[in-house]
């Protein structure tokens, strides 16, 4: 790959290079660090301020590089896409990379996040710089041993080629290149010269993980350290009252047992005798008389629909006139339950609090945020809090809380001893910040066999569908539109569950469309290609392109054979776009015994340049099994106040018989990435549904919809 | 406390526990072999699936003093070298999201083509039921069994 840049190639002192080094480009970042395969070293790293100097990437002399991944890996695969970004700039074959996971470090790294799949979309500029930036200071250095102008160089894998066909590998100018300043207004490959994005690539932790090598926080440990598990009050918003903790204190390996807060903390020499101490414990709760049941909330949420809490949240021309200057008016109504996160990797965290230091250790999906409330909570300076992410056993939101951290510290900071925090499977599911219960009213305004109207109102627990979702499809395609969104206040702890708010909104509205499809005898995918031509011409107020979903809803028609019907097989649809990422899904439905069973979704994604297509269709397909599991079965119930599910044997997660086919199809493009972690899973309630409606005539509106399976059942038997 | 003599990956622990402690516990906190999971404590999830003598099984619910004389084999135990079919298969398919729950859909797997090392698809689909995939990475966990069968 040729060079061409003209720069600027002096030598400059360290000192000098420091002090150019924090303007220019999106991370304040300085260059590369060298690290020698052996301990023999050409420069005094010793002198080297590392903190100003590049956190991204080390260099052996040998030309193997380590490259940090900055974000919390929770499945998602960005400790494999990220750094390919960093790679493929810098020029290096992937088999020569190690990558590594980097600890918090606000100073070097920009949004250690993952949330919002908004990780390659966000890095994906920066990224590229970083490698190319550190490629072309290694060039410069080659330059100034052969004493050519770095216009005249280039890179091959790893290796810094002249016009004269002399060769200097990275490694053999990685020290001098280090001194270099930092140039800037560095040329970013063109998309067609990649050799790495693009490319399928292994997980980069898949030898660990297939070995059952340590790599999640349930597996650290450290000398001395002492396991903790907590008692909890078992519903929301009781307090405790008092506790009796005598048997606790004879179960072999507990070695204390305190109160902090509302909650007990029984620690032991290992994790099976907290467990067992806490189960021994006997505690007094306040009373749990005024907290809500399920069908309290079910109630006051459709109370609320009519009621004067409705704020505006979006409103275009005129809902009231089209409404009552309709032909006709249809309304239905979609429900949907708490869901807990249930990761895999039960919530826990490593804590060590001394006057020196507060030392964390763990899966969290917000590093920086949970370091600044354990600081604040400890009344300790943030800078003395040093976090190092583990990999993660799942997210899906729950880990942007950092509660369990935070708790982990507060008990480290009570006993003066290394602590792991863990909770049982019980304590993780009652110990939720669940997807909120939220109930969707959507009216639409028919007029001369046109839709003309569309007025979606919102009601939840702690969910709130904003001025961005709002502005989502069908906004912009109807002439009168709005939304409108109301809260019921509750002790019921929400968050953000995998695709918030659009994980039904999507179900809701999608579901909608083909309900209005039916009503103007029209075919679904038409009526929604019908609707994008309008959303064209308002294209300046929307943050999403009409193009690229007709691109996915055709691609999506296409591959699935849309309309041409097979024998015993029924189609549903839906498109959805959310986190920046487009996504069409056609289920494929068949009956087995007069029940519908889900075969096989067809799925079109336009989420840009693809970085790692293996990566990616996992992602996809994750999505997808993950959205038909939560729709079906997924459902926390509360009775005053406390949950009702808190294992795997009364809460069902979908499960390898149940799972469908998936084919995935990737929009060729050139746009810039944006992720992937959430967008298949919205659109696909809608599409079973509309595929089950097709199959039985029967419209499913509440999940889970096992609720409706079960009537079937008994319709049949 | 009493103490257990335990073989586990051929080689002979002793340890000294709570005679109801699960063997789960035993192989983390104990032995420091952390790749067997915790994901349920019930028998549910299957993360915690190990060998006895040969037999897939569920480590959370079984009490070292049950233990007896069986071998014990964990993730660790496999292969030496990541050469197991299973291994195989699982990185050239490129299974795992998150990757907790895939020692435990490993160790099921392995046990599995072990005693039926040609399976129709349906029986893949039927062993590999009982062990939970949260982040649903499902279909590419049957196309590496599946695979797996024919190394």
């Amino acid at each position: 790959m040729e060079t061409t840049n003209s720069i600027s190639f002096n030598r400059r002192s360290f000192i000098k290079t420091i002090g150019l080094s924090t303007g220019g480009l999106m991370i304040g970042f300085t260059l590369f660090e060298a690290c020698k395969p052996d301990s023999k070293v050409m420069i005094d790293l010793e002198t080297l301020n590392y903190k100003d100097f590049n956190a991204f990437i080390k260099i052996a002399e040998n030309g193997m590089v380590t490259i940090y991944s900055p974000n919390p890996e929770v499945g998602q695969g960005v400790k494999t896409s990220m750094p390919m970004l960093i790679a493929e700039e810098l020029d290096v074959p992937w088999e020569h990379v190690l990558v590594k996971q980097a600890d918090l470090d606000t100073k070097n790294y920009q949004r250690q996040v993952a949330g919002g799949s908004q990780s390659i979309r966000a890095s994906w500029m920066p990224l590229r710089q970083t490698g190319a930036t550190a490629r072309q200071m290694l060039i410069n250095a080659a330059a100034v041993k052969w004493g050519v102008d770095p216009s005249e160089c280039y890179t091959e894998a790893g290796i810094i080629k002249n016009s004269r066909n002399e060769k200097l590998s990275y490694g053999a100018v990685v020290s001098e290149a280090a001194l270099l300043e930092v140039p800037d207004n560095i040329k970013l490959k063109d998309p067609k010269d990649f050799k790495i994005i693009g490319k399928d690539i292994v997980n980069v932790d898949i030898d660990k993980i297939i070995s059952g090598k340590p790599l999640f926080g349930l597996d650290y440990k450290v000398d001395g350290m002492v396991y903790a598990v907590s008692l909890r009050p078992p519903a929301f918003g009781q307090k405790l009252v008092s506790f009796d903790d005598t048997e606790t204190r004879k179960v072999n390996g507990v070695t204390d047992v305190f109160q902090f807060g509302d909650k007990v903390a029984v620690l032991a020499t290992n994790t099976w005798a907290a467990m067992n101490g806490k189960k021994a414990l006997i505690a007094e709760w306040s009373s749990d008389e005024k907290l809500m049941s399920t069908e309290e909330h079910d109630l006051e949420l459709t109370n609320l629909f009519d009621s004067d809490k409705l704020k505006e949240v979006r409103s275009d021309g005129n809902i009231d006139r089209a409404k009552n200057s309709a032909d006709k008016v249809i309304e239905y109504t979609y429900e949907a339950p708490f869901l807990p996160h249930s990761c895999m990797e039960p919530m826990n965290f490593f804590a060590h609090v001394t006057d020196a230091k507060v030392e964390l250790v763990g899966p969290i999906q917000t590093p920086e945020g949970t370091a600044r409330q354990v600081a604040g909570l400890l009344k300790r300076d943030v800078e003395q809090v040093h976090l190092s992410l583990t990999r993660i056993g799942g997210g899906f939101g729950r880990r942007l809380i950092g509660d369990y951290a935070v708790e982990a510290a507060e008990i480290s900071n009570i006993s003066k001893k290394p602590v792991k925090l863990v909770y049982t499977r019980e304590d993780d599911m009652a110990g939720g910040f669940y997807r909120p219960i939220v109930k969707y009213r959507i009216s639409a305004a028919i007029k001369n066999n046109k839709l003309v109207g569309y007025h979606l109102k919102e009601t939840a627990v702690g969910s709130s569908i904003n001025k961005s979702r709002a502005s989502y499809f069908p906004a912009g395609c109807i002439d009168n539109y709005k939304v409108e969104a109301a809260q019921l206040p509750s002790e019921i702890t929400t968050g953000p569950w995998r695709a918030p708010v659009c994980n039904f909104l999507a179900t809701a509205e999608q579901t909608f469309i083909d309900e209005i499809a039916e009503e103007l005898n029209q075919d679904p995918v038409k009526l929604r290609l019908e609707l994008l031509e309008k959303a064209k011409k308002n294209k300046a107020d929307l943050e999403w392109s009409p193009e690229r979903m007709i691109g996915v809803i055709k691609l999506a028609a296409e591959k699935s054979n849309w309309g041409k019907s097979k024998e015993g097989v029924y189609q549903g649809f839906s498109v959805y776009y959310s986190h920046n990422s487009y996504v069409a899904e056609v289920a494929e439905v068949v009956l087995r015994d007069n029940k519908p069973v889900v075969k096989k979704v067809y799925c079109a994604v336009d989420c840009g340049i693809v970085v790692n297509p293996l990566g990616a269709k996992n992602q996809i397909e994750g999505g997808i099994i993950d959205g038909i599991g939560h729709a079906m079965y997924g459902e926390m119930r509360f009775l005053k106040g406390k949950p009702q599910s808190l294992n795997y044997d009364s809460y069902r997660l979908i499960r390898m018989m149940e799972t469908p086919v998936i084919e995935t199809y990737f929009v060729d493009s050139n746009e810039d990435p944006t992720g992937l972690g959430e967008p298949s899973l919205p659109p696909v309630g809608a599409a079973i549904a509309n595929a089950i409606k097709a199959a039985t005539g029967q419209r499913y509106r509440i999940q889970p919809y096992l609720k409706y399976m079960e009537q079937v059942t008994e319709v049949v038997s | 406390m009493p103490t257990y003599n335990l073989n586990v990956n051929k080689k002979n622990h002793t340890v000294e526990a709570d005679e109801n402690m699960p063997l789960l516990w035993v192989l983390r906190d104990l032995l420091d072999l952390v790749g067997t999971k915790f994901g349920c404590g019930i028998g549910q999830c299957g993360a915690c699936t190990i060998h006895l003598d040969g037999v897939a099984s569920r480590s959370c619910l079984m009490p070292i003093s049950s233990v007896g004389d069986a071998k014990i084999t964990t993730i660790e135990g496999l292969s030496e070298d990541n050469s197991h079919p299973v291994q195989k298969a699982w990185k050239e398919v490129d299974v795992p999201q998150c990757g907790y729950c895939q020692a435990g859909q490993i160790m099921t797997a392995s046990a599995f083509l072990e005693n039926n090392p040609s399976p129709s698809k349906e029986e893949v689909r039927s062993a590999m039921h009982g062990n939970i995939c949260r982040c649903s990475a499902y279909n590419r966990i049957e196309e590496a069994v599946n695979l797996a069968a024919k190394m």
